[in-house]
């Protein structure tokens, strides 16, 4: 039992010592991203002490980027179950050992969701009333309440998967089947769960209209499993590029055929729901006529969003046609997917929920330099997370950081 | 992300074991010194944090968890709280619900003339910020012949009111039977009381802002900044759940002047009305006047087809 800690203390100290350890340009990228947090920190201080009077945010229009945001990583981490599900369920060859990249990544994506959810409370101090048996939880009623627990196990249950895996190679063991499989089972009900309760915080205000709409949910799902994977693909290339670990292409092609079904899933039901919205026209079409075409005169979402739908259809369009079979095609087809799908699963989304207010009051949002420097910062953290856990994951993966070599290095 | 090495260790030539402890003991020292350097700089700002929250106010209950000795000694810490940031002594109460009452409110159409005497009597009973500025009351001007919300306009400022063609509609929170606020909060923060009221506990609320998300009828209020109140303008006769003043960070919203009408008296917005437009009451009573106009009346609730159940009707007399 002693030995077995102590060796477990060893492997973590030897993993967050080689986070320290690197060549320049990994010292630089780290020093940047280690900056960004900073400035965000800061900024966040400052908020803290004036209130969130220091963001854009109004009675008018009560959630904004960080929601926003929230909201697309999400779907991010929800999305790793779409290297999970090819590899334990249809047993693919290509992705076996890419998996733990994925779920690596849902690691660095929750966190940067907790961050996000974090920076959004007037009362940050007082999150212990969110604790279940110590505070006052509003469960099964809230889906707040839902989304809390759902986010934290998802968390648990990823990070034991990859800790549990990558501890087994460093003691070049094989991981016990009953200790793992399970939960990554568990995992893959649970990475869509997280992202249909997150629907559900906004599908389930029937005052709403704009969200009230039961399209919302699968979309969420489709538009995760679009965004999602272009993350990862993107996130493979920059591996094999700047380690030696090697990514056959065939790897990224997997991966680039789920995208392609789920951004024409995706644009599917995009245009149901605009035609649900704009050729019935009742009253309850106003958010949807704000973003698209402006109300009132307000237009400030409109160049965003029609952004956003061009790029996911040259995207879309990119992914299914065989042009996106090289490499760099794959990458900028990825770039725009992920750039529009941003755009409109999150300022697109959350704001012209508000906007009009329910008593039909035109009140625009735009972001705060304090906010967005807050929103930069957690960006970069998630970036930082990432980076060190592939720094750490790497080296195990390929041998080179293992129990047999303690003493060496 | 590793170097470009095999396997991305680090491949220097290693000098002697000792001095290369050493050195690379200073070198980590500094960093962290660095490190802890700039995390400091970072949080500067906090400096001017002023006195936040303190440690009883963190740790305190629930409202519904508090015993009465509790309960009391959270109303003398709040009576000092207040006293040392507005420099005057209030009168903090707990005021319970009576038995056998359950209060609607009633709102004349036909005889608002939209001056908003309300706004501002309800601003000053009920302690809200001045800067920045808080209402729980909105009135809408309303072109005759719809009630399409959007048509509304929030910010009419003509030389005199009421304007002909248009009717005037003051909004506040509804105190639904069914209310959507209170269904998301996470936390149980705001909830409904026996006689009907709707309230918020301000040293629970965590500042989510889902309830203002899920309210149809725009009436939560949340505080972005510290409110701030000037000392000659606070009304001192104050209830935990109602009008004492509120934190940053935190919820607020119409309260039916719960200090008021639990000790029997009429909401300030009733008394200040000049038309005799609102009328408050025990809807239990089958005497009382709001049970007359709901039965006798041309009745309405803002949004029936949400099903929240509003406490507050609109009706017209003509």
């Amino acid at each position: 039992m002693i030995r077995g800690t102590k060796n477990y203390l060893v492997f973590l100290w030897r993993c967050g010592r080689i986070a320290f350890v690197g060549n320049w340009l990994y010292y630089a990228w780290m020093g940047l991203l280690t900056m960004v947090c900073l400035a965000g920190l800061n900024a966040y201080a400052r908020q803290f002490t004036g209130g969130l009077v220091t963001t854009g945010m109004s009675d008018q229009v009560s959630w904004g980027v960080y929601i926003a945001n929230f909201t697309f990583i999400v779907g991010v981490a929800a999305a790793a179950v779409m290297v999970v599900v090819p590899v334990y369920i249809y047993r693919n060859k290509d992705l076996h050992d890419l998996v733990i990249f994925g779920e690596l990544l849902a690691v660095a994506a929750i966190i940067m969701c907790l961050a996000f959810v974090t920076v959004d409370l007037g009362r940050p101090e007082r999150f212990w009333h969110l604790i279940p048996g110590l505070g006052k939880f509003n469960f099964p009623r809230s889906m707040l309440s839902w989304d809390v627990i759902v986010l934290n196990i998802y968390l648990l249950l990823n990070v034991h998967i990859c800790g549990y895996i990558l501890y087994c190679r460093y003691r070049g063991r094989m991981p016990a089947k009953w200790f793992y499989i399970p939960f990554v089972f568990v995992g893959i009900v649970w990475a869509v769960s997280i992202h249909t309760v997150t629907a559900f915080l906004f599908v389930g205000l029937g005052g709403r209209h704009f969200w009230n709409d039961a399209i919302i949910g699968p979309r969420f799902i489709a538009s995760a499993f679009a965004a999602g994977p272009s993350i990862i693909i993107l996130a493979l290339q920059v591996i094999r590029r700047f380690s030696t670990y090697a990514i056959p292409d065939r790897a990224l092609l997997v991966l680039r055929s789920i995208v392609q079904i789920a951004m024409l899933v995706n644009l599917f039901l995009l245009a149901n729901e605009l035609f649900n919205e704009f050729y019935t026209e009742n009253l309850s079409v106003a958010s949807a006529r704000y973003l698209f075409f402006g109300l009132h005169g307000h237009h400030a979402l409109v160049p965003w969003i029609w952004t956003a739908l061009t790029l996911d259809v040259a995207a879309t369009a990119l992914f299914v046609l065989p042009l996106s079979r090289s490499v760099q095609w794959l990458d900028v087809a990825c770039l725009c997917a992920i750039i529009g799908i941003w755009i409109e699963k999150g300022m697109g989304l959350v704001i012209p929920g508000f906007v009009p207010t329910p008593l039909g009051e035109m009140v625009e949002y735009r972001p705060t330099m304090n906010e967005t420097l807050i929103c930069l910062g957690i960006w970069a953290l998630g970036f930082l997370c990432y980076t060190i856990f592939l720094r750490m994951s790497i080296p195990i993966l390929q041998g080179t950081l293992s129990k047999a070599n303690e003493g060496a290095v | 992300m590793t170097g470009p090495t095999p396997g991305g260790e680090p491949s220097h030539p290693k000098p002697a074991n000792g001095d290369m402890s050493r050195r690379s003991f200073l070198r980590a020292s500094a960093a962290f010194a660095t490190g802890v350097a700039a995390v400091a700089a970072g949080l500067a700002p906090l400096r001017k944090l002023g006195d936040y929250c303190s440690v009883d106010e963190f740790l305190q209950k629930h409202y519904k968890e508090l015993t009465p000795d509790e309960m009391a000694r959270v109303l003398a810490r709040i009576e000092r709280e207040v006293e040392r940031q507005y420099g005057i002594r209030p009168h903090v109460r707990d005021y319970k619900p009576m038995n056998g009452v359950e209060f609607v409110y009633a709102l004349n159409l036909t005889r608002c003339v939209g001056c908003r005497r309300c706004v501002h009597a309800c601003v000053a009973e009920n302690n809200q910020s001045r800067d920045p500025e808080i209402q729980y009351i909105r009135v809408l001007k309303m072109p005759n012949g719809t009630l399409d919300l959007e048509k509304g306009d929030h910010n009419y400022a003509p030389a005199a009111v009421p304007e002909k063609g248009f009717f005037y509609m003051p909004v506040q929170c509804h105190h639904c039977k069914n209310p959507p606020c209170v269904k998301v909060c996470p936390v149980k923060a705001t909830w409904q009381e026996p006689d009907g009221i709707t309230v918020i506990d301000y040293n629970w609320c965590i500042g989510c802002r889902y309830c203002e998300a899920a309210c149809p009828y725009w009436a939560r209020r949340f505080n972005f900044a510290q409110p701030s109140i000037p000392r000659e303008e606070i009304n001192p006769n104050m209830s935990y759940l109602g009008n004492r003043p509120r934190y940053r960070g935190v919820m607020e919203k119409c309260h039916f002047c719960i200090q008021r009408t639990r000790a029997g008296r009429y909401p300030a917005c009733l008394e200040v009305c000049p038309t005799g437009s609102r009328k408050f009451g025990n809807i239990l009573d089958p005497d009382s006047e709001v049970s007359f106009i709901l039965q006798n009346k041309r009745v309405f609730v803002l949004k029936e087809d949400l099903l929240t159940l509003p406490r507050f009707f609109y009706y017209f007399d003509i």
